[in-house]
């Protein structure tokens, strides 16, 4: 009796927890819940983003910026060697004139070419889809950035200093965009997509592409949406509107 | 011969064990406590412990750390910075630098510690800190 009653209270209390948090939260609800200290990244996540090129203005750099304060990458002013986790790109149909302008940052792949070219074992996928670089074992060989289709990767060619504590970078080694997984683990989202809502055209949405409830399954599901170069069957977890 | 061997055995002991206690004070590096309380003012593992073995539990926690994603662990390089970087003048200064808390050791030692030319030397502000999360 006393058990049968607490269990119609519990099935009662998570009715009613379903119903109010419906409406508003339960699509952002996965994506702000940090991972319990101690428990390792689970492949029952796979974070993504979804960025509509539409709302991306081609002189708004938001999300750049915001990711080289966030992850501490000084501007050199050396292009060509500086070190970029995401940067704009603007492309145009040479045929209408069409222009869009769009980041571009790791496409954080389920089949990574980085990963498969990593010698050592450096460039690796960890269980939620996040692509990282090992900088621990890397060895500076840059065989990963001349896999990676989507130019994603930089190289550190100088001695760093002030580094930011969230991630650790020194000469020699390869790297590129966490997806701000130190964020992601304390259930925040990356620093791009923050400051392009905040400062930009709120064209980046962030999820969990796993979770079928979550916006960005909601919206994948119901618009259409591209991956860039789609053909090499990486099948990244960024997805583009409008291009 | 055995009656001197023994007793050559026994007059080394005492001269090593009598060095041992004389100069155990005055040949090791000194080196500035941690200034924060956060832990109470004692460090995650008895200081014995970690001297003997704070290399492999770094070496261990990074591994967990980057590729398993798994936070909050026991030790970390980040802790030993937040608590151990000395402030002068309102500014932190770095664990690395001569006669801080890292180099003393390292340079008495003559091990080269590699985690600083990627890791960060100070603290981070609690605004950035703010920030981060």
């Amino acid at each position: 009796m006393n058990h049968d009653t607490t269990r119609r209270d519990l099935l009662k209390a998570a009715a009613v927890g379903a119903v109010t948090i419906a409406p508003g939260l339960t699509l952002i609800a996965p994506a702000a819940q940090a991972r319990a200290l101690g428990q390792p990244a689970s492949a029952t996540n796979r974070w993504g983003l979804l960025i509509d090129t539409s709302k991306c203005d081609s002189g708004c750099t938001a999300c750049v910026d915001a990711c080289k304060t966030e992850m501490g990458l000084p501007a050199l002013d050396r292009p060509a060697t500086d070190a970029q986790y995401i940067r704009k790109v603007d492309v145009t149909d040479l045929k209408t004139g069409n222009q869009h302008s769009l980041p571009v940052m790791c496409q954080h792949c389920a089949h990574p070419p980085c990963v498969d070219v990593c010698p050592t074992g450096a460039s690796m996928k960890r269980a939620d889809g996040i692509v990282l670089v090992d900088r621990h074992i890397c060895i500076g060989c840059r065989y990963c950035m001349m896999a990676c289709p989507y130019k994603a990767r930089s190289f550190a060619h100088e001695d760093q200093t002030d580094q930011k504590a969230v991630n650790p970078r020194g000469k020699g080694c390869v790297e590129g965009c966490t997806l701000c997984a130190h964020r992601i683990d304390a259930g925040g989202q990356p620093a791009c997509v923050e400051a392009c809502s905040k400062d930009g055209g709120a064209a980046m949405l962030f999820g969990d592409l796993n979770d079928p409830k979550s916006e960005i399954s909601q919206r994948i599901s119901k618009e259409a949406t591209s991956r860039i170069r789609a053909d090499l069957g990486v099948e990244p977890a960024i997805r583009y509107q409008g291009i | 011969m055995g009656v001197r061997a023994v007793l050559l055995a026994l007059l080394l002991g005492l001269f090593s064990a009598m060095g041992g206690y004389a100069w155990a004070g005055e040949t090791g590096p000194s080196f500035p406590k941690a200034t924060s309380t956060a832990l109470g003012g004692s460090c995650v593992d008895d200081p014995a412990t970690m001297r003997r073995h704070h290399f492999d539990f770094l070496k261990h926690q990074r591994d967990d750390t980057l590729r398993q994603g798994i936070r909050g662990a026991k030790y970390s390089l980040k802790e030993c910075v937040s608590c151990h970087a000395q402030v002068k003048d309102g500014h932190a200064v770095p664990v690395n630098a001569p006669g801080q808390f890292c180099a003393s050791c390292h340079e008495y030692a003559a091990v080269s510690v590699d985690c600083f030319s990627c890791h960060a030397t100070t603290p981070q502000q609690p605004q950035q800190q703010a920030e981060a999360k």
